[in-house]
Formats: C-alpha cells, structure tokens, sequence
C-alpha cells in the first residue's frame, strides 16, 4: 500500500507518520507538498499533526483551503480511506469532511500525556477488526482537542455510529468524551489522539500500531476489492 | 472603504477563555461583571462602490474564512 503523508507548512508529525508507515507497517509511503493537486496514486491518505499555517486565524482554517485539499476532498468521496490525526483532525473538520469543530480545551491547557481510549465502533477504517470495548493507551498532544458540535449533529453521529473512539477519562472538555469521530461512510477519520507515537513498546505504547494496522488492512480490503 | 468584522462563539458553545476571564475579574474584586465572552476582531481594506457591495464582499469572507459556522457567528459592520 502507499501513503500519502500531508506535509503542511508547520506539520510537525509528519516523520512520525512516515515512521509509522514505513517502518513499523512496512509500506510504501511519501510525503505531499500542501502546494500538489495530486495525490500521487496514494492508496491511503494522512494528515498529520502539527500547527498548519501556524494555526492562525483557527486551527486548520487556512490548511483546508491548501491546493492539496481538493485532492483529499476528491479522494474522500471517492472512498478513500483517509484519516486525519490531531492538527489533521482539526484541518479535516474546518474543510468539512467531518461534522463539528475542534475546541480551546476546557482547562485552558496544552496537554501532553498517555490517555486511554476505548474503541467505540469497529466501522471506520481505523477500528475495522478492532472489537469494540478495546482499550488503548495513546499519546495526546494538543490545546485544542475539546470536540463539539450541535445536539443535532452529536445525534447523528450516535445514530449513524459515527463515534470511533471516547476517552475513558475526559481530558479537554470534549463533548460526550469523543476523541476521534467518522464520516457517514466510515472512511475518513479524525482523532486527537497520535497512533503514529504509540507503534512501538520502546515509545510506551504499542497500541496505535493497531489502529494504524486496521487502517491498513482497511485500505488493502478495498484495494483488493478494486 | 473599511469593513470592520466581529466573530463571536455562539452562545451555545462554552468559552474556556472568557470563563476564565470573569473569574479573574470576580478574583479582583470585580464583582459587577457577569460572564465574559471573547471574541475576534477584524478590520478589513475593501474595494467596493457601495456599503452594500463591502457588505456582501465582508460577508462572503466571513462566512467562507473568518469564521466558523459550526461554532461562531459574526456582524459586520461598514465605515465610508
């Protein structure tokens, strides 16, 4: 499989996402230039985190109006699997491609630690295989990860079982614990939390490697079906 | 002509900032302020013949750029 990994001017976790694709999943992955229009063939697309645009104005609101997005936006609708972490989530909810909005978290600091997550779904792309109820220690790194988003919109990601994964303890405020939310079709995915930092036993955590694992096997199902 | 734009969390949305804020206030002894709202600023350098078209112009960049429709709202306001 080949990943694209979004290099916008200040993301910063763009190696940990080539890290995590290359080496701990063993696939081929590049880096996109915001500036390109094409993906490059990629079969699999991640935006990763950082501080696009140095989050001016909001975070994300500049990167969605890069060149680059029209090319995730079009990959998007076509089904592919596309999956957006921290900053990348952030980028992905401002272009529109997942419901709500990324937040100042709630105590007003940037936060910078291990954090349980429970997978909530096993319909996205990320969790695919993944039995709902599973446990997973996860980097997160961020000041604005508190999600929200209207009563009417948080009822139909319930409904349309569009919640990925929830904080066991709620660290930022994020409305009904959310960390990590899908579109209607299960494949784009935003989270806060960093599977890419969390592949290897040596780093604290192997448990993003699953995710990033169903992620992958997620991507090869539909390029085999294809 | 100059458009100046305010963005505003819209009152549904809690506002980390502004709570904060007014219980800084509260802590000073400012005890005749209510809750504290913060918002964004905006002035903008238009090229228009009319306040209308500024204001249709303003509009168009507030709803696409400078705010967030899921979370905030804004006024726009024209000076000639």
């Amino acid at each position: 499989m080949k990943f694209a990994v979004v290099v916008f001017p200040g993301s910063n976790c763009d190696h940990d996402a080539y890290h995590a694709a290359k080496h701990v999943l063993g696939q081929q992955a590049e880096y996109v230039w915001h500036k390109e229009t094409s993906l490059r063939g990629a079969d699999v697309v991640i935006l990763p985190g950082g501080f696009a645009h140095g989050d001016y104005l909001r975070t994300g609101a500049i990167a969605r109006f890069s060149p680059v997005m029209a090319a995730v936006a079009e990959f998007a609708a076509g089904g592919g699997p596309v999956v957006g972490i921290c900053n990348g989530f952030q980028v992905l909810a401002e272009a529109g491609l997942l419901a709500g909005a990324l937040q100042k978290n709630a105590g007003l600091k940037f936060l910078c630690r291990t954090v349980e997550c429970t997978v909530v779904t096993d319909r996205s792309v990320l969790t695919r295989g993944l039995a709902p109820g599973t446990t997973l220690q996860l980097p997160i790194n961020h000041f604005e990860g508190n999600y929200t988003c209207d009563a009417a919109t948080l009822e139909r990601l319930r409904a349309q079982d569009q919640i990925v994964l929830r904080y066991t303890e709620n660290p930022n405020g994020s409305l009904d614990d959310i960390a990590g939310i899908s579109n209607e079709a299960g494949n784009v995915v935003g989270l806060m939390p960093h599977p890419e930092r969390a592949c290897e036993a040596i780093l604290g955590s192997a448990d993003g490697a699953s995710l990033l694992g169903a992620f992958l096997a997620a991507a090869g199902a539909r390029v085999t079906a294809a | 002509m100059k458009a100046r734009v305010f963005v505003t969390l819209k009152p549904s949305v809690f506002d980390p900032q502004g709570r904060t804020i007014a219980d800084a206030l509260h802590s000073l002894g400012y005890t005749g302020v209510g809750d504290v709202r913060q918002g964004k600023y905006f002035e903008l350098e238009v090229d228009a013949k009319s306040a209308d078209e500024a204001t249709r112009l303003v509009g168009d960049v507030a709803d696409k750029v400078l705010a967030n429709p899921v979370i905030e709202s804004y006024r726009v306001e024209i000076e000639q």
